[in-house]
C-alpha cells in the first residue's frame, strides 16, 4: 500500500519534474525492459540470499573475466548469508596484489576477507584494448547507474537476439534490442547450462541473469535492508509524533477561537 | 475539595488532558531528538573497512634471533623482537619489588615461545615511540621524556606510569602469528 | 515590533548574563514574546521549515566532510565508502542530498506564498531581498554540492555551468578558466568548490538572521495583508506559532522520510553513480530539478549570451518586483484578477521545470519558448497594467474582524487553515 502509493507520488513528481524515465531512456526504437517483481523491491524487500549466492557464482564465473567489481570486499559477502569461514576461503581462492615487501617489490598473495574483489585489469587503457576498444564498465554500481536499473540489466543480459534485417551492425558489435541503438560491444554474455548451481537450479539464460542481477543489485546498494528498516521505526514514528503536536496544536489554539 | 461543583471539576479534567498531551509530546519529541543523535556520533567510530584490517598476520620466520622487526597494526608499530637467552634470562632475573609496574616476564610471552616478545610500540607515557636495544635495561628507550624499559618492555625508569603494552597475539603456526 | 509581554528574569543566573549581554531577551523577543497577526494559515509554515532544512543541510555536512575526500581521484570512492562503510554513513548521505531537494520544496513554497499574499510590498522591500539572496547563495551551495560526489553528471553539470560564464564578451574565456583553474574542469576546481561549499552555508546563516532582523522590524504579513492595528490582531509567537511551526515540521519531515529511506534516489540521476569521466559526455545532461525552470529559459533563448542573460534576469527580475507590482492591495485574496494571474504563473513555472527536463527537440523548443515569454510578461507588462486597472475587493477593517468575522459583508470566509 505504502509503496503503491509512494511510488505514485513519485511517479507524479517525476512526472512533473521531467524525470519521466522513459523520456530520457528513449532512444529511438529502444523497447522498455520488462518489468519484473523482485524480491527486493517494495518497502519490506529483502534481498533473495539464493539468488544472490547464485548470481554471485555467474559474476565469478562469467562476468569477471572483463568486468571488475571494485567496490565491493569479500568481507561483505557475510551479507548474503556466508558464513566467517566461508568467505575467508573464498577470498583465499583469489591472488591479490600487495606490497612493496622489504625488497621493495610487489607480490601476490592469496586474498584475506579485507581485500576487495580483484580488478580483471590494471587499468581502463589495458580493459579497453583486450575488448576492442569498448571499455567494460565496472559492475559495483551498475544497477543505480542505469535509466530502468534491476530491470534494464535484466533485460540486456537476456535480451540478446538476431538483429533484424534492416539493422547494419558494425565490425564486433552484436544485437540487443534493449541497448540504446542496437549495437552493443559486448558478446552474449549467458547461454544455458554455463554454470551449474550447487542448489539444483536449471542455469537457464533468463534464471542466470536474474541471479546475477540480484547479485549486482546488492552490490549497488549494500545498506538497503538496513535503510528500510530504518525506515519503518522512524516514519512510524513521526506518525504519532505529528498526531500528538497536532492535538497540542489545536488544544493550544482552542482558546483563541 | 469535595465539594467541588461539576463545573470545577470538567475544568479540572481538561487541565489533566492537555498537561498529558504536552508531556506525551514533549517526552516523544526528546526521545525521537536522542534516538537521531545517535547516527551523528555513531559516524565518527571506526567505519566497517578500518575495522576489517584491525587484525594482521605477520611471518615472524625472517627474524632472526637477536633483532626485531617493526610492523604496522591499527596505525601503531608493532615490535617483534626475537630475544637472546641472555635477555630472557635478564627479564625473568628481576624481582617483581624492583619495577613500577610489577609483572613476570612469563606473563608476557606466550608459553614455550618465551624468545619472542610482542609489543605496541608506543610508550605508555605520552604517545612517543621508544626506540630498541636502547637506554639503560638494554630494552628500549623513549627519547621523548627519558623513559626506559627493560628487555621484556617493562617500565624500569622515567615518567612512563605502564609497561609496554602486549596486544593481544597468537601464534597461529611455527612462524607466524597472527595479532588483533 | 515590540515584545507582547516584557521580559522579567527571575533566576539570579540568567540576570547576572542579561545585565552584561541580553541575550535572553533576545530570543525571548524573537521566539516567544514576538507579536504574529493571529490568521497566519499554514503556507506560513514554511519559512522554519526552510529554517530546519538549513540546519539539517549543516549539521548533515559536516559529518559528510569528516569522511569525504575532494580529490578528483577520491572523491568517488570517499562517498561510496560512506554509502558502504562508514557507521550511518548511507542514512547520512542521504539525507543530505534529499534534504537539498526538500530545502528547495520548501524556499519555493515559501517564494510563491509571499508571491500570492504580496510579502513583498513595502515596507518589506529589504526582506523580500535578502530572501532572494538566500535564494541565490542556495543555488551556488547547491550546485557546487552536486559536483562533489565526481560523477558524471557532477563532472559535466560543473563543465556546462561554468561554461556559462564563457558566453560574457571578451573575457569570457580567461573567467571560466580562472574559475576552473585550469583548461578544463579538474582537481583544482573539485578542491575550490568544496572549500566553497563548506562557506557558503555559514554565509547563508548570517542572511537568514539579517533576513529574521528585517522581518521582526515590521512583523509578519498575514493572509489579508492588512498591517496589524491593535492588540486584538495579534498573538505571541509562542505557543501559537512555535506549536503550530512544530506539526508543520513533523508532517515535513514524514514527506522527506518517505523519500530518504524508500526513493533516495528519487531525485537523483543515474549517471552520478557513474565516475566522472572527461572523454565522455552523457546522452542528455539535465541539472537537478531544482534549477530546471532556469535551464529551460537558457535554452530558449537561441543565443548564447541572450540565454545565460535571460537565465540570470529570471531571478534579478525579482528584486524590483515590489516596484513593478502597482497594486494598493497586497493580499492577492482581495484581488481577483491578480489571483487569476498568480495561479497562470504557478503553471508557466511547472511547465518550465518539466520542459527543462526534456531533450530540446520539437515541440518542447516552442513550449519552452512561449513559457519563456510568459514568465517575463507576467512580471513585465502584466504586474503593473493589472495593479492600475484591477477593482480590488472591499477590504476588512482589520485582521481581528476578518478572523473573527464580527458583522460585515465585506468580511471574506476564513482561511481554512
Amino acid at each position: 500500500m505504502m509503496l503503491k502509493a509512494l511510488r505514485l507520488a513519485g511517479a507524479g513528481i517525476a512526472l512533473t519534474l521531467g524525470f519521466s524515465v522513459a523520456a530520457l531512456a528513449a532512444s529511438e526504437g529502444t523497447p522498455e525492459p520488462p518489468e519484473l517483481e523482485w524480491h527486493h523491491s517494495g518497502p519490506f524487500g529483502t534481498y533473495d540470499r539464493a539468488a544472490a549466492q547464485r548470481g554471485m557464482q555467474v559474476y565469478k564465473e562469467v562476468c569477471s573475466s572483463c568486468h571488475s567489481l571494485r567496490l565491493v570486499s569479500f568481507r561483505n559477502l557475510t551479507d548474503l548469508g556466508y558464513s566467517a569461514d566461508q568467505v575467508k576461503s573464498f577470498a583465499a581462492e583469489y591472488e591479490v596484489t600487495d606490497g612493496p615487501d622489504d625488497a621493495g617489490d610487489m607480490f601476490e598473495r592469496p586474498g584475506i576477507p579485507a581485500d576487495r574483489f580483484p580488478s580483471p585489469f590494471d587499468n581502463d587503457k589495458a580493459a579497453r584494448a583486450a575488448n576492442g576498444g569498448a571499455l567494460p564498465p565496472d559492475l559495483s554500481l551498475i544497477v543505480k547507474a542505469r535509466e530502468g536499473h534491476e530491470d534494464y540489466i535484466h533485460a540486456i543480459l537476456a535480451g540478446y537476439s538476431e538483429p533484424p534485417a534492416d539493422v547494419e551492425l558494425r565490425e564486433g558489435m552484436h544485437y540487443n534490442k534493449y541497448f540504446p541503438g542496437g549495437g552493443i560491444g559486448m558478446p552474449p554474455p549467458l547461454f544455458d547450462d554455463q554454470v551449474e548451481y550447487s542448489d539444483g537450479t536449471p542455469a537457464t539464460v533468463d534464471q542466470m541473469a536474474k541471479d546475477v542481477t540480484v547479485f549486482l543489485a546488492w552490490a549497488a546498494e549494500p545498506k538497503m535492508e538496513a535503510r528500510k528498516q530504518t525506515g519503518i521505526g522512524v516514519i512510524i514514528f513521526l506518525i504519532v509524533l505529528t498526531g500528538l503536536l497536532y492535538a497540542v496544536k489545536r488544544k493550544v489554539w482552542s482558546d483563541l477561537h | 475539595m469535595t465539594t467541588a461543583s461539576p463545573e470545577v471539576s470538567a475544568g479540572d479534567d481538561g487541565v489533566k488532558r492537555r498537561d498529558f498531551l504536552y508531556i506525551a509530546a514533549g517526552a516523544f519529541g526528546v526521545v525521537g531528538a536522542g534516538a537521531a543523535v545517535w547516527p551523528f556520533v555513531a559516524q565518527m567510530n571506526p567505519a566497517a573497512d578500518t575495522l576489517a584490517l584491525a587484525s594482521i598476520e605477520v611471518d615472524i620466520s625472517g627474524v632472526a634471533e637477536g633483532s626485531a622487526i617493526t610492523v604496522e597494526w591499527r596505525g601503531k608499530p608493532v615490535f617483534i623482537r626475537h630475544r637472546t637467552a641472555a635477555e630472557i634470562e635478564e627479564a625473568e632475573a628481576v624481582p617483581l619489588d624492583d619495577l613500577p609496574d610489577p609483572q613476570a616476564d612469563s606473563a608476557r610471552v606466550k608459553e614455550g615461545e618465551a624468545q619472542w616478545l610482542v609489543l605496541v610500540g608506543v610508550c605508555t607515557h605520552l604517545g612517543c615511540i621508544p626506540l630498541g636495544y636502547a637506554g639503560d635495561y638494554h630494552g628500549w628507550f623513549c627519547p621523548c621524556h627519558g623513559s626506559h624499559y627493560d628487555t621484556s618492555g617493562r617500565i624500569r625508569r622515567g615518567p612512563a606510569p605502564a609497561n609496554l603494552v602486549v596486544p593481544e597475539y597468537e601464534f597461529i603456526s611455527d612462524d607466524r602469528i597472527k595479532i588483533g | 515590533m515590540s515584545s507582547m509581554t516584557p521580559f522579567e528574569p527571575k533566576n539570579p543566573i540568567v540576570k547576572w548574563v542579561e545585565y552584561r549581554l541580553p541575550i535572553f531577551s533576545l530570543v525571548h523577543g524573537t521566539l516567544v514574546a514576538y507579536p504574529a497577526p493571529r490568521n497566519l494559515n499554514y503556507w506560513w509554515n514554511f519559512g522554519s521549515l526552510a529554517g530546519m532544512m538549513l540546519v539539517l543541510q549543516i549539521v548533515t555536512g559536516i559529518v559528510l566532510a569528516m569522511h569525504y575526500t575532494p580529490h578528483a581521484d577520491l572523491a568517488f570512492l570517499s562517498v561510496e565508502r560512506i554509502m558502504r562503510d562508514v557507521n550511518y554513513g548511507w542514512l547520512i548521505r542521504y539525507l543530505h542530498s534529499n534534504g537539498a531537494s526538500f530545502f528547495f520544496i520548501a524556499v519555493y513554497i515559501h517564494i510563491f506564498r509571499g508571491l500570492y499574499y504580496g510579502s513583498y510590498k513595502a515596507p518589506r522591500e529589504i526582506l523580500w531581498w535578502l530572501g532572494l539572496v538566500i535564494l541565490l547563495l542556495m543555488m551556488a551551495t547547491a550546485f557546487m554540492g552536486y559536483v562533489l560526489p565526481w560523477g558524471q553528471m557532477s563532472f559535466w553539470g560543473a563543465t556546462v555551468i561554468t561554461n556559462l560564464f564563457s558566453a560574457i564578451p571578451g573575457v569570457g574565456e580567461s573567467i571560466v578558466t580562472w574559475l576552473w583553474g585550469g583548461f578544463s574542469v579538474g582537481n583544482p576546481t573539485l578542491n575550490r568548490f568544496f572549500s566553497l561549499h563548506y562557506l557558503l552555508p555559514f554565509v547563508l546563516v548570517g542572511v537568514v538572521i539579517l533576513h529574521i532582523w528585517a522581518l521582526h522590524e515590521h512583523g509578519s504579513n498575514n493572509p489579508t495583508g492588512l498591517d496589524m492595528k491593535s492588540r486584538a490582531d495579534q498573538i505571541p509567537f509562542h505557543p501559537y506559532y512555535t506549536v503550530k511551526d512544530l506539526f508543520g515540521i513533523g508532517v515535513f519531515l514524514i514527506i522527506f522520510c518517505l523519500f530518504v529511506f524508500y526513493s533516495p534516489d528519487m531525485l537523483g540521476h543515474p549517471d552520478n553513480y557513474t565516475p566522472a569521466d572527461p572523454l565522455v559526455t552523457p546522452p542528455h545532461i539535465v541539472p537537478e530539478w531544482y534549477f530546471l525552470p532556469f535551464y529551460a529559459i537558457l535554452r530558449a533563448i537561441p543565443d548564447k549570451l541572450g540565454g545565460v542573460i535571460a537565465m540570470f534576469a529570471a531571478i534579478l527580475i525579482l528584486f524590483v518586483l515590489p516596484w513593478l507590482d502597482t497594486s494598493r492591495v497586497r493580499s492577492a485574496r482581495f484581488r481577483p484578477i491578480y489571483k487569476q494571474l498568480f495561479w497562470l504563473l504557478v503553471i508557466d513555472v511547472v511547465a518550465l521545470t518539466y520542459i527543462g527536463g526534456k531533450p530540446p527537440e520539437g515541440w518542447f523548443i516552442v513550449f519552452g519558448r512561449v513559457a519563456t515569454a510568459y514568465y517575463f510578461l507576467h512580471f513585465l507588462v502584466i504586474m503593473p497594467l493589472v495593479g492600475w486597472f484591477e477593482q480590488p475587493k472591499p477590504l476588512p477593517k482589520s485582521i481581528a474582524e476578518s478572523v473573527l468575522g464580527n458583522g460585515q459583508a465585506s468580511t471574506p470566509a476564513k482561511e481554512k487553515a
